[in-house]
C-alpha cells in the first residue's frame, strides 16, 4: 500500500513542483486582489471624508458624482479653523486628553510596578480585580455616575455636572485599568536581576521604580500613553451624559451636537470637523504604528 | 528563558530566608511601600467603579422621583413593555451577528497579510487598521453621509447597476443591516492585528510537516492554523462581544434607535430612557440587564487569561 503511493509520487514529482510555484503566484495574486477589496471597504468612509471636506455646500446640494470633488475649497478648514466654537472643543479636547494621560500614568505605573515587584497581601486579587474593572463598560456605569456627581454637587456645593473638568476624574476609569494591566506585563518581563542589582547598591524601591524600571520599559509606557490618549480623545458617551453647555463640550460631542442643527445637515462641515477630529490619533497612529499595535495586542497576549 | 527567571528567583527567595531579621525588615517596608504606591489605583477603583456598579443596583430600585423604594417593580414594568423585549432582541442579533463577522474578515484579511511578502506586510497592515484608529464617533457621522437618503454616495452608486434606491437607516432590516455594518467595519482591523500576531507564533514547521502529509491549503487552516489560534480567538471574541453588546456610539450616531425603537440596543435605551427622558432608576434597570452576559464572557476572559498566565 505505502510502497504503491511512493511509486505514484516518484514519477509525478518534477510536475507537482511546478505546479506548487504556479499555485503560490496565483494565491499571491488572489490575496492582492482581496487586499485591495478590503482596503476599499475599510478606507472608504475616512476618504469620503476628505472629499466631501473638499466640497462646497453648493457642489454638495447640486448632487453630482459624489465621488470627485469638481470645484476643490478650503473654505471649511477655514471656517472651522476660524470659528471660536470649534476652536473651544478643540481646546477641551486636547486639555482633558494631555490631562488624562498624566493622570493615568501617575495612577497606574508606581501601581503597575508595586503588583508585578512587590508580592503583597492580596496583591495578585488586586492585579485580576484590575483586569476586571477594565471589562465593566462606560455604558453600564454613566447612569449611576451622573446620579453621584448630581449628589456631590447638591452636598458640597462645586459645580461638577456639565464642566468640562468632571472628566478628569471620570476618564481614568477607562484608562487605567487597562495602562496598569500592560505595565504589570512589560515590568513583569523585565529580568530580576536588574532590580537586584539595584537593590544591592542601596537603591530604594521609588529609585528602582524611576531609574531601572521607567527606563527599561519605555516602549511599554509609550503603547501605554497612546492607548490612554486615543481612548480619552474618541470617548463620547460620558461627555454626551455629563457637559451640556456649548463651551464645555469635546470634540465628538461637539461636532455630534452642534454642526447638525434641527434636520438642516451642513455635511461639508461636519464632515471636516470629523477629519479634524480624527486627525491627532491618525498622526500619531502614523509615526508611532509600532507602539501602537504592540500596546494593542499586549492587552490578551501578555499577562 | 521563563525557567531560568523563576530558578533564579527562588534562589534568592532562599538567599533573603537565610536572615529572617533582615527578611522581615524588608518586608514591613515593602509592604508600607506597595501599599501607598496602589492606594490611588485602589482609591479610584472603588470610588469610581465599583461604588457605581452597587449604585446602580440601588437605583434600579427606586421609583421615579427616586424618593420611594420599589424593589423589583421597576424589573417588572419592563418586562411588561414589548420595547424592552425588542431591546433584548436586538441586543443579542447585533453583538453575536457583528461578532461573528468581525471575527470571519478579520481571520480572512490577517491571512492575506501574512500570505504576501514579509517587506509588504507592514505598509498593508497600517492601512488596514485605520478604521480602529478614527474614532468610532467621527467615522460614523462619515457612515451617516454615505447612508444619507437623497444625497447618499451608496445609492448614487448603486443607481448604475439599476438597483433602486436604499432608505438604509429608515427601514427597519435596512437599519438593523446598517449599524451592524459599521460595527463590523470598525472592528474587523481589531481581529485582523490580533490574528496575525497569532498567525506569525505558529511554526512553519507545523506547516511543512502537514504539506508533506499531503494536506491542502484547507486542511491546514483547519487542523494547524485554528487549533494553534484557539485561544487567542477565544478570548478576542468575547472581548470583542463586551465591547460590541456595551456599544453606543455608533447606533446612538446613526439611527439614534430609531426607526421605531427598532435599531436600539441596551446602552442607547438606557441613555433615552435614563437621561433624555429622566427615569434614573428605569435607565439603571435597563443598563443592568447587559451585567448577566457581560459576567459570562468576563469569566470566560479570565479563565483563559489565567490559563496563559500558568502556561508561561
Amino acid at each position: 500500500m505505502s510502497t504503491l503511493a511512493i511509486d505514484k509520487a516518484g514519477p509525478s514529482r518534477k510536475v507537482k513542483y511546478g505546479s506548487m510555484s504556479r499555485d503560490r503566484a496565483w494565491a499571491l495574486r488572489w490575496s492582492y486582489f482581496f487586499l485591495v477589496l478590503f482596503a476599499i471597504f475599510f478606507l472608504t468612509p475616512p476618504i469620503y471624508m476628505l472629499i466631501t471636506s473638499l466640497k462646497s455646500s453648493a457642489e454638495i446640494s447640486a448632487a453630482t458624482n459624489p465621488w470627485w470633488v469638481f470645484h476643490p475649497t478650503l473654505s471649511n478648514y477655514v471656517e472651522l479653523l476660524t470659528s471660536n466654537q470649534f476652536l473651544r472643543f478643540f481646546w477641551n479636547s486636547s486639555i482633558v486628553s494631555l490631562a488624562v494621560v498624566l493622570v493615568t500614568m501617575l495612577i497606574s505605573v508606581p501601581a503597575a510596578f508595586a503588583l508585578a515587584r512587590m508580592k503583597f497581601w492580596g496583591s495578585t486579587t488586586l492585579a485580576t480585580g484590575v483586569f476586571l474593572t477594565y471589562l465593566i463598560p462606560d455604558s453600564l456605569l454613566f447612569i449611576p455616575l451622573f446620579k453621584m456627581l448630581a449628589m456631590v454637587q447638591d452636598l458640597t456645593g462645586i459645580t461638577l455636572l456639565n464642566r468640562w473638568y468632571v472628566l478628569l476624574f471620570i476618564y481614568p476609569t477607562l484608562t487605567v485599568p487597562f495602562c496598569t494591566w500592560i505595565m504589570i506585563g512589560y515590568f513583569a518581563s523585565i529580568p530580576k536581576e536588574l532590580d537586584e542589582a539595584a537593590l544591592i547598591d542601596g537603591a530604594s524601591w521609588l529609585q528602582t521604580l524611576t531609574r531601572i524600571f521607567i527606563p527599561v520599559a519605555l516602549p511599554g509606557l509609550i503603547a501605554a500613553t497612546i492607548f490612554a490618549f486615543t481612548v480619552s480623545w474618541a470617548q463620547f458617551l460620558y461627555p454626551l451624559v455629563f457637559t451640556t453647555s456649548v463651551d464645555q463640550l469635546v470634540l465628538p460631542v461637539g461636532i455630534t451636537t452642534t454642526l447638525i442643527k434641527g434636520d438642516v445637515f451642513n455635511w461639508g462641515q461636519i464632515m471636516t470637523g470629523a477629519l479634524l477630529g480624527a486627525a491627532p490619533p491618525l498622526i500619531i497612529y502614523a509615526f508611532l504604528m509600532d507602539y501602537y499595535i504592540a500596546g494593542l495586542t499586549a492587552g490578551a497576549t501578555k499577562g | 528563558m521563563a525557567d531560568v527567571v523563576v530558578e533564579q528567583g527562588q534562589a534568592v527567595r532562599a538567599a533573603r530566608a537565610r536572615k529572617p531579621a533582615s527578611l522581615r525588615n524588608v518586608l514591613g517596608r515593602k509592604s508600607t511601600v506597595a501599599f501607598f504606591l496602589t492606594l490611588p489605583l485602589i482609591l479610584l477603583i472603588a470610588l469610581l467603579v465599583l461604588y457605581p456598579a452597587v449604585y446602580s443596583v440601588h437605583l434600579a430600585t427606586l421609583n421615579k422621583s427616586m424618593q420611594k423604594f420599589v424593589g423589583f417593580g421597576n424589573f417588572l414594568f419592563l418586562f411588561k413593555r414589548d420595547t424592552f423585549w425588542m431591546v433584548v432582541k436586538q441586543s443579542c442579533i447585533f453583538a453575536v451577528t457583528a461578532v461573528f463577522f468581525k471575527a470571519l474578515i478579520g481571520f480572512i484579511v490577517a491571512h492575506f497579510v501574512h500570505n504576501i511578502p514579509a517587506k509588504g506586510q507592514r505598509k498593508w497592515r497600517g492601512m488596514l487598521l485605520v478604521p480602529w484608529v478614527i474614532p468610532p464617533a467621527m467615522s460614523t457621522l462619515a457612515w451617516l453621509w454615505l447612508f444619507d437618503p437623497s444625497y447618499s454616495a451608496f445609492n448614487y452608486t448603486l443607481s448604475f447597476f439599476g438597483i433602486g434606491p436604499i432608505n438604509w437607516l429608515g427601514d427597519n432590516v435596512w437599519a438593523r443591516f446598517s449599524v451592524i455594518l459599521v460595527n463590523v467595519w470598525y472592528g474587523a482591523p481589531f481581529f485582523m492585528i490580533m490574528y496575525l500576531a497569532a498567525l506569525k507564533s505558529v511554526p512553519d514547521q507545523l506547516y511543512e510537516a502537514a504539506a508533506i502529509d499531503g494536506a491542502n491549503w484547507w486542511q491546514k487552516i483547519w487542523y494547524v492554523t485554528l487549533p494553534m489560534m484557539r485561544n487567542i480567538i477565544a478570548i478576542t471574541a468575547l472581548f470583542s462581544l463586551i465591547v460590541t453588546f456595551a456599544n453606543f456610539d455608533i447606533v446612538r450616531i446613526l439611527t439614534s434607535g430609531g426607526p421605531l425603537d427598532q435599531t436600539h440596543i441596551f446602552a442607547t435605551w438606557a441613555f433615552k430612557v435614563g437621561i433624555e427622558g429622566s427615569d434614573i432608576p428605569l435607565g439603571a434597570s435597563v443598563s443592568l440587564f447587559m451585567v448577566p452576559i457581560l459576567a459570562i464572557a468576563a469569566i470566560f476572559i479570565l479563565r483563559d487569561v489565567s490559563k496563559r498566565g500558568n502556561e508561561a
